[in-house]
């Protein structure tokens, strides 16, 4: 990625090339634009297109007459999501919970990377990140399956045990003041042993004789990790920060749809713009507004990129996107 | 006091931090383990004693009730099986094969237009027409519904995994193995598929893996397209399962009545073992791919 910034460059070198040349380089190298085709043809398909497909956004969308002949209503979708006052409590919803994942997720991540690069137990080590990337591995209806198992208001693991010690039983599935904390929880319990590797391989690529001259010079465990560790470790924070909030206004949609389901009570607070655009599009008579609204998360998220990418460029150039 | 004069502040600051970092790995770790741990147990516990007792940590009447209630009828779990291995195995492999083959003709020095095309591609991770224009091109007008291409063709192609594998041909592969390959008069095509993927072997392991997994849990295209039932993947299949039996639990719940008779707890939880399996059985095998595929593609965001 160090060198992507030149890659992307929309310029090419040679603008001076001639027709005759184009045509000429077309011809000697058939193979490889034959090569490119699927893939280009895949993106302009499924990417490029849909990107025209934004004026159902202006549309009052009917699937009898579909895309193209659907009647215009303006600014009407997005009015409607306005005055419904969705749009706030789903923008700060999805932004609300996205700074709270990567704030709480990078110092886990970071904190367990630590520990296991300074951890002396081989095996033990090798056992505990198992352990932890497996999570990672799993979808999101098999994590739903899992919490149903330990937090079930009539049968869960957890309130079976606070039962028999005769405490009170917590239902996970009404508390709106709990609710956002656990997704939390449950976020950092999926991405910590996916995280904590990109932060491991930053450390072994710290160069060691720092720490041995460090320990030299007397210095404690505690001191070698503050002032060696994290400092070193800071390009890398700061670009997974940055990443992480480009994407800010993109909400995890496995997880929410498949822990909230259609739960009315845990809507309020944990409704993102992911989950409102799949329902209002399944309802099938909001599709104008829905796509109003995945317009919306769209242009927001590129500005964001946009500001991201741009940010990046000034603290560690050699990172940024484009 | 005299053992800590003889040991040094520095041995006692790495004791300390010895046991904090043992407690507190440790601790998640169990963490992460546990509820697969408990799932499992759920699967092979007595029906009646879950509903009597809940769900516990040891098992307290075993039973493969749950597992014989599965099994009975094994088609339309089998069906699932047949539906995602299929799926995993013809995606991944058209995935890798036009995902390379992309990243090989970008990471050619020789390719006038690699810049160009290369942000023709990048530029639909800035930007794209939201989930709505897309759904409706794939339902109406290339028409998904129910076909079992739905399934494959959405996660067909990855613009980070190409993105990730040209700078992985670029940084690993010099670049005049494919000069003298020319000079020797190897084609662009016969070039990509004996002299580049071999090379690329850790990468196309590494893509390979993620992209397997991605279409292993993949449960969101299904919901999308599939209605017909015998097309469901494992992971929709049990998604299905676990949302009726919520359902029908919280229509009993909603007229007051907790419904005895329902033979659902412990067969949701075979379920999920079920569909969990196929990757906690390979997950020991694959792991260290996973962690080298990780660091390779560290920065996809």
């Amino acid at each position: 990625m160090e060198k992507a910034h030149n890659t992307f460059s929309l310029f090419h070198k040679d603008r001076k090339v001639g027709v005759h040349t184009f045509w000429k380089n077309i011809l000697k190298n058939k193979i490889l634009l034959l090569m490119l085709l699927p893939s280009v043809l895949y993106v302009i398909i499924f990417n490029y297109i849909p990107m025209g497909g934004i004026i159902v956004a202006f549309k009052n969308y009917n699937y009898q007459d579909g895309f193209l002949k659907s009647p215009w209503v303006g600014f009407e979708n997005f009015r409607y999501l306005l005055i419904s006052n969705k749009l706030w409590l789903l923008t700060r919803n999805t932004i609300l919970y996205n700074i709270a994942f990567i704030l709480t997720g990078m110092i886990v991540e970071v904190g367990i990377a630590i520990l296991l690069s300074e951890m002396s137990g081989r095996y033990f080590k090798k056992i505990c990140q198992s352990a932890m990337l497996l999570p990672f591995f799993i979808s999101w209806v098999i994590v739903a399956a899992i919490v149903l198992n330990i937090f079930s208001f009539e049968y869960g693991v957890l309130n079976n045990f606070l039962r028999s010690i005769g405490a009170e039983p917590f239902d996970l599935y009404s508390n709106q003041s709990i609710f956002p904390l656990f997704l939390v929880l449950l976020r950092i319990w999926k991405n910590t042993g996916y995280g904590s590797v990109i932060y491991l391989a930053a450390i072994t690529g710290i160069d060691r004789e720092m720490y041995e001259a460090a320990e030299i010079d007397g210095a404690s465990i505690w001191q070698r990790i503050r002032y060696i560790t994290i400092p070193c470790l800071r390009p890398t924070m700061v670009i997974m920060l940055i990443l992480a909030l480009g994407q800010i206004f993109k909400g995890d949609f496995g997880m929410f749809y498949q822990i909230v389901k259609n739960n009315q009570i845990l809507l309020e607070v944990a409704d993102i713009i992911d989950t409102f655009v799949y329902r209002s599009l399944m309802s099938s008579t909001d599709i104008g507004m829905s796509a109003a609204a995945s317009l919306y998360q769209s242009v927001m998220g590129f500005i964001t990129v946009i500001i991201a990418n741009k940010i990046v460029k000034k603290v560690e150039p050699d990172y940024a996107l484009f | 006091m005299h053992k800590s004069s003889i040991v040094g502040r520095g041995q006692i600051d790495k004791i300390i931090f010895n046991f904090l970092s043992y407690t507190i790995v440790g601790i998640f770790a169990l963490a992460c383990i546990l509820p697969f741990y408990l799932v499992v147990i759920g699967s092979f516990s007595d029906e009646r004693t879950i509903i009597t007792e809940g769900y516990s940590l040891v098992i307290k009447k075993f039973s493969l009730e749950a597992y014989k209630l599965i099994f009975k009828n094994p088609i339309s779990i089998i069906r699932a099986y047949e539906i995602t291995i299929f799926v995993t195995v013809v995606g991944t492999i058209c995935n890798l094969f036009i995902t390379l083959m992309t990243a090989y003709v970008l990471a050619r020095k020789d390719f006038p237009w690699r810049n160009g095309i290369m942000f023709f591609f990048f530029f639909t991770t800035l930007f794209n027409g939201g989930l709505v224009p897309w759904y409706l091109l794939c339902s109406e007008v290339l028409k998904f519904n129910d076909k079992i291409y739905a399934l494959i063709l959405p996660l067909m192609f990855s613009v980070w995994n190409m993105i990730i594998a040209t700078n992985y041909i670029r940084n690993n592969i010099p670049f005049e193995i494919i000069e003298s390959a020319k000079i020797d008069g190897a084609g662009d095509f016969t070039m990509f598929i004996k002299l580049i993927v071999p090379l690329c072997k850790p990468l196309t392991a590494t893509l390979a893996l993620f992209t397997a997994l991605a279409y292993w849990n993949d449960w969101y295209n299904c919901m999308l397209f599939i209605r017909n039932e015998n097309m469901y993947t494992l992971q929709y299949y049990l998604q299905e399962l676990l949302n009726s039996a919520e359902a029908i639990r919280r229509i009993a719940e909603k007229s007051g009545r907790i419904v005895q008779a329902l033979p659902m707890e412990s067969t949701k939880m075979a379920m999920t073992v079920i569909a969990t399996g196929p990757i906690i059985l390979l997950y020991p095998f694959l792991q260290k791919y996973f962690i080298k595929g990780i660091t390779i593609g560290a920065l996809k965001g």
